[in-house]
């Protein structure tokens, strides 16, 4: 006889899990995650390799850099004086997911790293629904993309906490207004922190790495 | 863009469900799918058919259900519809709004013959 029977188990349980353990085991060992999601081309191998060449001596900053294809951004970090850095390449896969997070955390002594950066795969709609165990995502958009880009790809700028707009230099350049930006962002999301800077020009970036220092204190 | 990857991780979910309570014979697969969620159902569907070609569940129908957003304002207590993905209370105009629904993204039940008929 056929029966209904009731199921009640989220889709991505097992990715849940392993992402828990993986928060668990960063707090255990005092670090603090960060999660960078933006489509591609907004910035975050850019926004890396300046944080670690800023930063990397005064905080052990780990780096897990994911790819569809290639090791180019883990080399690109690797450069710019990241000691610690663990590529991930999906092989066409659209997102990263705990598991491969959990392989990448294999290779990396927990010990040496107070911070851990990971980056995406540029793509603001796939990577919303996967926790990496990060403590908080950071979603980047430059101003070459459009001020609607919230409102485009509203999960994502809901579930993150951090906002970065970059590309300021090139403002005068385009149709990008800053304070619809800031508005739309904020509809969707009103408790994200926002940043305007331009990893290029160097703009914006000393309140970025005082912001980032303030999370070791925490 | 990712419907594939959520149709595996639903089969799985299913097959280890099926194989743990005894099940044979699924007929059917409920889910709810959050309209924040960013998952297109007819990629859901398609991603699900094309996964699940080669596995016992080949012939089984995937129901999904989307549920809309709604928020609770936490400022005035209101309780509302999400529209366009605006979380702006409608009463007060408060930007702390809770999510209430519209994040799921769960197997509800399934329908299947018991192994032992």
């Amino acid at each position: 006889m056929s029966a209904k029977i009731k199921i009640e188990k989220k889709v991505l349980s097992e990715n849940d899990k392993i992402a828990a353990e993986i928060r668990e085991r960063l707090h255990q060992n005092d670090i603090v995650s960060l999660n960078f999601v933006s489509s591609p081309g907004s910035g975050k191998t850019s926004l890396l390799e300046k944080t670690i060449a800023r930063l990397g001596k005064e905080i052990d900053i780990g780096l897990i850099a994911g790819d569809v294809q290639t090791e180019n951004d883990a080399n690109r970090l690797k450069a710019a004086g990241g000691e610690i850095v663990r590529p991930v390449v999906t092989g066409g896969l659209c997102h990263l997911d705990a598991r491969m997070i959990s392989k990448a955390l294999e290779n990396l002594d927990l010990e040496d790293i107070k911070m851990l950066f990971i980056e995406n795969v540029g793509n603001l709609v796939c990577p919303s629904s996967y926790d990496l165990g990060e403590d908080m995502k950071v979603v980047l958009v430059s101003v070459t993309e459009g001020d609607d880009k919230p409102l485009k790809y509203p999960a994502m700028f809901r579930r993150s906490s951090v906002m970065i707009i970059n590309k300021t230099d090139l403002l005068p350049h385009c149709d990008f207004n800053m304070e619809t930006a800031r508005m739309n962002a904020l509809k969707v999301n009103g408790k994200l922190k926002i940043f305007e800077m331009s990893c290029r020009a160097g703009d914006g970036l000393d309140e970025w790495y005082l912001w980032l220092k303030s999370l070791m204190t925490r | 863009m990712h419907e594939l990857a959520i149709a595996e991780s639903i089969i799985k979910t299913v097959l280890d469900e099926a194989e743990k309570r005894n099940l044979a014979r699924i007929k059917k697969i409920a889910v709810r799918v959050g309209a924040l969620t960013d998952i297109v159902p007819d990629a859901l569907q398609f991603g699900f058919e094309a996964a699940s070609a080669d596995t016992e569940l080949a012939a089984t129908r995937l129901e999904i259900k989307t549920i809309p957003v709604t928020g609770k304002c936490k400022s005035c207590g209101n309780e509302f519809n999400i529209e366009e993905h605006i979380f702006i209370c409608p009463f007060c105009e408060s930007f702390d709004i809770e999510i209430t629904s519209g994040d799921e993204l769960d197997i509800e039940y399934i329908e299947a013959d018991d192994r032992s008929d």
